[in-house]
């Protein structure tokens, strides 16, 4: 029974996890190479480890998605990362000879990182791996549907982190990630860098914070399939791509584009590959399941899940181990949905006449979003390659790929992310793929051109080799110099200043104590 | 001008004049000759303004008492929803606010029973020395030289002379002063089995926070009971994390009987101070809980105050920023004695309870000044004018944190010019 009015009570956790992140950055910073690379890869090894149990809650807690596949790419998002730069050097200095040039890097500070609900814990472990790898604290702010399977796991890669050194603070996460409370943080002036990777209207807010900001905008990928493609092995690619995870990834393809020659041909083998090919009549009924009456994406019944699971709910049969569903589309436009994005194993397939149509069908498509993202080409034939790159409005258009992961960096020698920038045309200040270079400045020590004039800095390194205190070491003690007068004329040791008195400083205490315990129990027994 | 809505002053001078000729010509006065000439006015976070606008960083924080910052927002929204519904209340009745701030305390107090609560914390040690007295059915109260716990009746008399004399406050006969650090004078003082408690600083304040000696205080605290007194931990300056631990007696390993805080309670907003009693100590709640009376001690809107003050110590981050700071100034301070060691020779420290130990016996007043000059506002000792009090907040950020030191070494010339003006 509540009689009392509401009163409503603030509180500004907010500010109390961004402060710890600004002390952490600041201590972060000053670390040398090898203690960064040692962080990095403890966290990268933990997530590593973890990548089939959180790959079994996020599918647990979202319903998005395949473990397996999940596991997969939280393994490529942890180590596979940490593994694909941990040759480069993040922290300097670097010499550069030639241009008489020195450079030290200077991280970001504190990064607030958005993570979505498909793919949680891949996107937390890669903007993690990729923070500790350059020197920046992180405040990981997960998709309110994948918070649990997120906060528990970025507590992991925190106490991993703080194990191998790393202040405390350097790895955060919001437990009650609320609409308004992100907002708000995204918007604090403690944050350095906003990550971004949600939603448009997620991404469009982190613009508006008023900081630096990476966001991404939605994918919705066409592919081209030349006549020059192995047709067989380009359908296999296509499906297991579009399969993959149930096609949660950005990257996945949206949209086949098939050159009318082999389009025949092709669709052909998308049926022996286990694709169904949908009638018209259950293209209508799919229509009616994959998208709201507002027109937005069925995320509760839809995404996310399964080809035979989509077909039952449309209420068709399709043969057991279908993998995608592919619907045939008379004219790519923008008011077809089915030439939108879709985070489910349906695939759009639509006739084209050459390389030109294609781009030009590419831009259709992406006129409703998408655009800045991600392309494939399935062929041999080089100039339709060029062709359709140059007219194709996306960033990355991987060549005979399954384009889910190809785009992402796995695969191919994009970097691998789970961040895939759509630059100007996605309206995005990330054009390539999230790396660690975009994560850290650098202050550049320029000498005199003039050859006659020296250049140095050589065998010099600032940054701090020795750990840093541990998170639970004794608070801060200095005895200093007792009332009276300093002892024996000397000044008393400082901590940190003057040598530790030989052995350990706390066996010195001890013995005090001790001496000090010895002496009351004789004034006791005298008393 | 100087407009604040029931009031104006033409100029700062204004306020100075009126301040000496209605308020306090001593204490004013003493400042414009210390070269001090401060008059609060916009304050947020540990900064303050002088009323011309002048910016000081706030490391004096009056003891702890803005421990989490001056107007923190978090505070004043506690009180103003408060202020929607709530008032002092009546001491009278049982109270939902007191309540439970009064469990809040003691789920944080450990060994310590109920929580009764004043306004000040002289108003707080009277109690503590007054339920000592009812458990002990003794009279005598030892404290410590240069000891300090306030200015009401019996606090004063555990005090410095010279706050007690000038008003014949002093109680001889009732009250003994011994060193600190000094277990054999302390067990001298209460060998007699007369002694109803001992009070004790958990590192004196106001003497420059000397900080006890690896084992006194659980020593102390075995004489105590050894002789029959209780132990009274005063943790005005020392609790609320400002040692690392909620209170500093958790951080030295000493179990007192009785204990109070202040200060910090209060945010610095609504009055609030507390005196925390075990079950012996807290006897007479029990056999007349009227006994003491406070109409304004724990008023209802202070208390929700309180609760969000001890809330916000009991973050994990709190914790981890007062870690943070302490390891910060242990390293910065370290460093201004490397460099400046014919100024500052030494440092006390135990987390953000910091005294910086001048090389001149009255360094620290000149320090005060120096650094006034440069924009930090740092008291020197009243007791020890060795003895700089640095005091940085609990939830100082590393920018302001880092700006302190820059400001520090910034100021070293002037204040070693300042104290070569002093002579020797």
């Amino acid at each position: 029974m509540r009689t009392d009015p509401d009163l409503c009570f603030s509180d500004d956790r907010a500010g109390a996890l961004l402060e710890r992140a600004r002390w952490a950055a600041g201590a972060f910073a000053t670390l040398d190479r090898d203690a960064t690379l040692r962080i990095a890869r403890a966290v990268a090894e933990a997530g590593f480890g973890a990548a089939l149990k959180y790959a079994e809650r996020a599918v647990r807690e979202t319903g998005f998605g395949v473990v397996e596949h999940k596991r997969q790419k939280n393994e490529l998002c942890s180590r596979g990362i940490l593994e694909a730069y941990a040759g480069h050097d993040f922290v300097g200095p670097l010499a550069d000879g030639g241009r008489k040039i020195v450079r030290l890097a200077r991280p970001a500070g504190v990064i607030l990182a958005l993570t979505p609900s498909t793919n949680p814990i891949a996107t937390l472990f890669s903007k993690t791996v990729l923070a500790m790898l350059t020197r920046n604290a992180i405040v990981l702010c997960p998709h309110p549907r994948a918070k649990d399977c997120s906060a528990d796991a970025a507590d992991l890669l925190m106490r991993t982190a703080r194990d191998a050194g790393a202040p405390d603070g350097v790895i955060q996460v919001v437990r009650e990630p609320a609409l308004p409370f992100v907002e708000a943080v995204m918007q604090d002036a403690r944050v350095d860098l906003v990550l971004a990777t949600g939603g448009p209207a997620m991404v469009a807010a982190a613009y508006r914070s008023g900081h630096p900001a990476f966001g991404v905008g939605p994918g919705n990928a066409p592919v081209f399939v030349h006549e020059s493609a192995d047709l067989a092995a380009a359908a296999q690619r296509i499906v297991a791509s579009k399969s993959f995870d149930n096609s949660i990834l950005c990257t996945n393809e949206s949209v086949v584009l098939a050159h009318e020659p082999i389009a025949d041909r092709l669709l052909a083998a998308f049926r022996s590959g286990k694709a169904h090919v949908c009638t018209p009549e259950e293209a209508g009924r799919l229509r009616g399941v994959l998208w709201n009456a507002d027109g937005g994406f069925n995320v509760e019944g839809a995404l996310g899940k399964d080809a035979p699971t989509i077909a039952r709910l449309a209420g068709f049969p399709v043969p057991a181990g279908t993998l995608v569903l592919l619907v045939p589309i008379d004219r790519v436009q923008p008011e077809d949905p089915f030439a939108r994005e879709k985070l489910a194993p349906v695939l759009g397939f639509a006739r084209v006449a050459d390389a030109a149509r294609a781009g030009a069908a590419a831009r259709a498509m992406t006129r409703h979003g998408g655009r800045g993202h991600s392309a494939g080409f399935h062929g041999s034939d080089e100039a339709a390659l060029m062709a359709f790159a140059a007219a194709v409005p996306a960033l990355r258009v991987a060549v005979d790929m399954p384009l889910s992961q190809g785009a992402a960096g796995f695969g191919t020698h994009l970097g691998p992310t789970m961040t895939v920038g759509t630059g100007f045309a996605g309206g995005s200040a990330l054009g390539g793929n999230l790396r660690p270079e975009d994560l850290v400045d650098w202050a550049e020590i320029a000498f005199a051109a003039e050859a006659s004039l020296p250049a140095g800095l050589a065998g010099l390194d600032p940054w701090r080799a020795a750990p840093l205190p541990a998170a639970d070491a004794p608070i801060p003690f200095s005895q200093g110099n007792p009332p009276g007068g300093p002892v024996g004329g000397r000044r008393a040791p400082v901590p940190g200043l003057d040598p530790a008195p030989p052995g350990d400083v706390e066996m010195l205490r001890a013995e005090i104590r001790q001496l000090v315990l010895e002496e009351l129990r004789a004034a006791l027994r005298a008393a | 001008m100087l407009d604040y809505g029931l009031f104006r002053y033409a100029s700062k001078q204004e306020v100075l004049d009126k301040s000496i000729r209605f308020w306090n010509p001593g204490k004013t006065k003493f400042w414009l000759d210390t070269g001090v000439d401060l008059v609060m006015g916009a304050r947020e976070g540990y900064l303050i303004h002088d009323v011309d606008g002048r910016r000081l960083i706030d490391l004096h924080i009056n003891g702890g008492t803005y421990n989490l910052g001056h107007r923190n927002p978090e505070l004043i929204d506690a009180l103003r929803t408060a202020l929607d519904y709530f008032d002092i209340g009546n001491h009278w009745f049982p109270s939902v606010a007191r309540t439970a701030l009064a469990e809040a305390l003691v789920a944080v107090s450990p060994g310590l029973s109920y929580a009764v609560f004043a306004a000040g914390g002289a108003e707080a040690a009277d109690i503590a020395l007054k339920s000592a007295r009812y458990a002990t059915k003794r009279r005598k109260i030892v404290s410590i030289i240069k000891g300090y716990h306030g200015h009401s009746g019996l606090a004063v008399a555990t005090g410095d002379e010279r706050f007690s004399k000038i008003f014949l406050a002093d109680r001889p006969d009732e009250f003994f002063q011994v060193p600190f650090n000094d277990l054999g004078a302390m067990e001298a003082a209460l060998r007699g089995r007369d002694v109803a408690g001992v009070i004790m600083e958990t590192i004196p304040a106001t003497y420059g926070f000397p900080m006890p000696a690896p084992g006194y205080l659980p020593a102390v605290r075995e004489l105590c009971h050894r002789y029959g007194a209780l132990y009274i931990a005063d943790e005005v300056q020392t609790g609320f994390l400002r040692c690392g631990d909620m209170w500093g007696w958790q951080v030295f390993d000493v179990q007192p009987d009785i204990f109070i805080a202040a200060k910090g309670l209060s945010g610095g907003l609504y009055p609030l101070s507390v005196c925390m009693l075990n079950e012996q100590a807290g006897g007479w709640l029990t056999e007349d809980g009227a006994a003491h009376i406070s109409t304004t001690g724990g008023g209802e809107v202070g208390c929700f105050v309180g609760v969000k003050v001890l809330q916000i110590l009991e973050r994990p981050e709190t914790r981890a920023n007062v870690r943070a700071v302490s390891e910060f100034f242990a390293e910065g301070l370290a460093d201004l004695i490397r460099r400046h060691g014919d100024v500052i020779v030494g440092l006390r420290q135990c987390g953000t309870v910091i005294g910086v130990e001048f090389a001149h016996p009255e360094g620290a007043v000149a320090a005060s000044r120096g650094l006034y000059e440069n924009g930090v506002w740092a008291i020197f000792s009243s007791l020890d004018k060795r003895v700089l009090q640095f005091k940085p907040g609990a939830l100082m950020s590393r920018a302001l944190c880092e700006e302190v030191i820059d400001r520090f070494d910034a100021a070293i010339p002037r204040i070693r010019a300042l104290t070569a003006e002093l002579g020797r």
